[in-house]
């Protein structure tokens, strides 16, 4: 199993990588994340121009009908380049969503714009208190004529403070953890009744805690069956920041291998030390497992195989531990550079330690892989 | 786990700990106390300690020193590292006291001591070179005598807090013609002098602990250098020395644990499949601190008999490291969705942190550490150490 990609995704990865090499160098990002906004609306309708934001929808959708490999391949490269808008929350994640689940209106409502890049998304799901699970669900929703009122608070909704809509997940029957009862609602994110607080994320982007006190939300697929629709779009998710972690593991191999052969300590260069050779091999072989199994989950995705749930947390999982430990190594054999805002080294470390917790950690994906098991 | 003590020692325990808890300043329990204090609120303590006269447990009794017994100190470090209390400057007591005292001339310790041990001085290190890390001996800053001065040019760099200091002890090269570990002289610089620069380094964690120093043409009078010319590097060797068993961070490691337990048994129900996985987590790392915590209580009562521990020590700072490290990753993780968030730098009262507060500095933390295993003398190194003149490979 190797991809071999066509003409077409051979053209995309092309583009994207001469897009985010003219454009998106590390200086660049930095000035984008430094910016009062802390992202670019400049990059992203560049994204778009070039046809990224339409890349995965299908072509009956108005979009190019790359599906899943063709995230995997934007996102392996934005991984490189750290690109911080929100391609995961708007495109792969809301667009999947409105994609599976959406009314004929709500998906010509809204995708078109997706693509064209004039409107921003996020998803809001997390709680305090339900960490990783997609059911553990308090806020509410109320049925007021064709609309509903939601009524709750969201946390650690990530790229928020950007997006022009929020897709929310909320309660429409059924107690706290029940799987049945929770919907999906589309929310303009300027709503009345709507609240934000905005902070930092490590990986230098934007999220918010959101307290809706009675906002009015468009029920996204049928009432009470949310969950079922998050657990697709999980996967979709998995499949886009393993791709993203994959593409930062290569960019940190590349810089600490790059180091360790320039730089000079004892007389030699650090990378004649057997200790750190076998580390990098390590990190090699950790990159080469981590690169397979992202390809295999992205071709699963596009088939749309059964069993995809436990793949993709196995896959989350592994590639999670893998990034961790390449992070690791790659600070540690940079020395203190590697501790430096300066250098690109420690921002690969925020990113991959920022996807290591968005839609559950590798401890959490590992216990799913084992208990989806249990269950077949 | 306890050493077992004389009931005099017990006594002096009793003493230690109630002074602390009686005496630390209430202005210096801040969220992450390594990054929000002025440097008039670190020195709080410091002055604090001085005025008891507990400043300096290492130095002896006549150079103001409280002239304790290995176990005396022992048993201060423990209980201060234990209730958290944040340690005297480690550069200015613990490093360069010491060398002043052994190898520095009458005069040196006169103008110098009481000032370290009032904290009117902030020392911080000049070791660490861009081109010179692990590698030490190959200090590139150099120092040319001219009539009673040196003229010093170099680049100093990863000096943890010198944007506070007063003086910097550098490492500089007096003569570039011998071997690298014989041209080396350890020479005091008054951080005022012209030519002195300093520039902040921010770490991945936001905050601002280290700098580069840039020496550009700075006389410095040659009454300050310690000892003799070209001695340098024996002096530092006897400094590096001086960390020993404090590098095990048993009291800090055991704190952090008990927080991160607290945080657990919040934000991870018992039903859930990761509390066990937390559980059992945290109980090895809590083994990895018993057994560390046996072998220095173990070594201690070696150094009390007269026992050096020698080379063998570096355990102390690789295991130690790691499992601070460990700890504040595991703390990381049990704060699920909120670890996305860090504090901004420098922290304003005002800016928004989601979750309870025991989690607000778990991101920092997590970051912060990772330089635990590179600084001092990196893991590698460490290791190395101990294969050569332990094992004898």
């Amino acid at each position: 199993m190797d991809i071999q990609f066509t003409e077409e995704q051979e053209l995309l990865r092309s583009s994207v990588q001469r897009l985010l090499r003219d454009r998106y160098d590390f200086d660049a990002r930095r000035k984008i994340v430094a910016s009062e906004d802390g992202f670019s609306r400049k990059h992203w309708a560049e994204f778009a121009e070039l046809g990224l934001l339409a890349a995965p929808f299908s072509e009956a959708g108005g979009g190019l009908g790359g599906g899943p490999l063709s995230t995997m391949i934007i996102m392996q490269e934005f991984g490189r380049h750290l690109v911080v808008e929100p391609f995961v929350e708007t495109v792969v994640v809301a667009g999947g969503l409105l994609d599976q689940a959406g009314s004929d209106a709500q998906q010509q409502a809204y995708i078109a714009d997706i693509i064209a890049g004039s409107k921003l998304w996020a998803l809001a799901w997390t709680e305090r208190g339900s960490r990783f699970d997609l059911a553990t669900v308090t806020t509410t929703a109320r049925r007021d004529g064709n609309d509903y009122v939601l009524t709750g608070e969201k946390t650690a909704v990530l790229a928020a403070p950007w997006a022009d809509h929020l897709i929310v997940s909320a309660r429409t029957s059924g107690h706290r953890h029940d799987r049945g009862g929770v919907s999906l609602f589309v929310v303009d994110r300027r709503a009345a009744n709507l609240d934000l607080q905005s902070f930092r994320t490590i990986d230098g982007r934007r999220a918010a805690e959101i307290s809706l006190r009675g906002v009015r939300g468009e029920l996204l697929g049928r009432e009470g069956e949310g969950v079922a629709a998050l657990e697709a779009c999980r996967n979709r998710a998995i499949g886009a920041l393993c791709a993203e972690a994959v593409g930062a593991i290569g960019e940190l191999n590349d810089a600490t291998l790059d180091y360790s052969k320039t730089r000079k300590q004892f007389g030699v260069t650090i990378g004649s030390f057997q200790v750190l050779q076998h580390r990098m091999v390590d990190m090699f072989i950790a990159h080469q497992e981590a690169l397979s199994l992202m390809q295999h989950l992205s071709l699963s995705l596009s088939d749309d195989e059964a069993g995809i749930s436990r793949l993709a947390s196995g896959a989350k999982s592994k590639i999670g531990y893998a990034g961790k430990f390449v992070a690791d190594q790659a600070v540690q054999l940079h020395g203190g550079m590697g501790m430096t805002d300066e250098l690109n080294v420690g921002h690969y470390f925020k990113r991959i330690s920022s996807i290591n917790i968005q839609f559950g950690d590798p401890a959490y994906h590992v216990l799913r892989y084992a208990q989806l098991d249990a269950v077949a | 786990m306890e050493l077992a003590l004389s009931p005099e020692d017990a006594a002096f325990r009793d003493e230690v700990r109630a002074f602390i808890k009686d005496n630390y300043p209430a202005e210096m329990r801040v969220p992450n106390p390594e990054t929000d204090l002025s440097k008039e609120q670190m020195l709080l303590w410091h002055r604090i300690l001085h005025n008891k006269g507990w400043i300096a447990p290492l130095w002896p009794r006549e150079y103001g020193g409280p002239g304790w017994s290995i176990t005396r100190r022992f048993i201060f470090e423990q209980e201060t590292t234990r209730a958290g209390t944040m340690p005297p400057l480690a550069f200015s007591v613990t490093m360069v006291g010491p060398v002043i005292y052994t190898f520095g001339n009458d005069a040196q310790k006169a103008k110098f001591l009481p000032r370290i041990l009032s904290g009117e001085d902030w020392w911080c290190q000049g070791y660490s070179e861009p081109g010179s890390g692990s590698d030490l001996a190959t200090v590139r800053t150099k120092a040319v005598r001219d009539g009673d001065h040196y003229i010093v040019n170099g680049h100093k760099t990863w000096t943890t807090l010198a944007q506070h200091a007063d003086w910097i002890f550098c490492l500089v090269r007096t003569d570039p013609a011998a071997k690298p570990q014989s041209g080396i002289s350890f020479l005091l610089i008054d951080m005022k002098s012209p030519g002195v620069t300093v520039r902040p380094i921010i770490t991945i964690d936001g905050s601002h602990e280290v700098n580069d120093v840039f020496l550009e043409n700075v006389r410095v009078p040659a009454e300050n250098l310690i000892g003799e010319e070209n001695k340098g590097w024996t002096y530092a060797k006897f400094l590096l020395g001086n960390e020993r068993t404090s590098m095990a961070g048993i009291g800090r490691s055991t704190r952090y644990i008990a927080r991160l337990k607290k945080i657990v048994k919040a934000e991870i129900p018992e039903d859930d499949p990761a509390h066990l996985e937390f559980i059992r987590d945290i109980a090895r790392v809590e083994l990895d601190v018993l057994a560390l915590e046996a072998t220095e209580l173990r070594v201690v009562a070696q150094m009390a008999r007269g026992i050096d521990p020698g080379p063998a020590a570096s355990l102390f700072k690789i295991r130690g490291t790691e499992i601070f490290q460990d700890i504040t990753e595991l703390t990381h993780r049990a704060i699920g969705n909120d670890g996305l968030a860090i504090r901004e730098h420098p922290v304003s009262a005002n800016h928004f942190m989601p979750g309870p507060d025991y989690g607000h500095t778990a991101s920092e933390k997590y970051l912060n550490s990772r330089k635990l295993s590179i600084y001092g003398g990196s893991n590698e190194i460490q290791r190395n150490i101990i294969a050569k003149a332990v094992l004898g490979l």
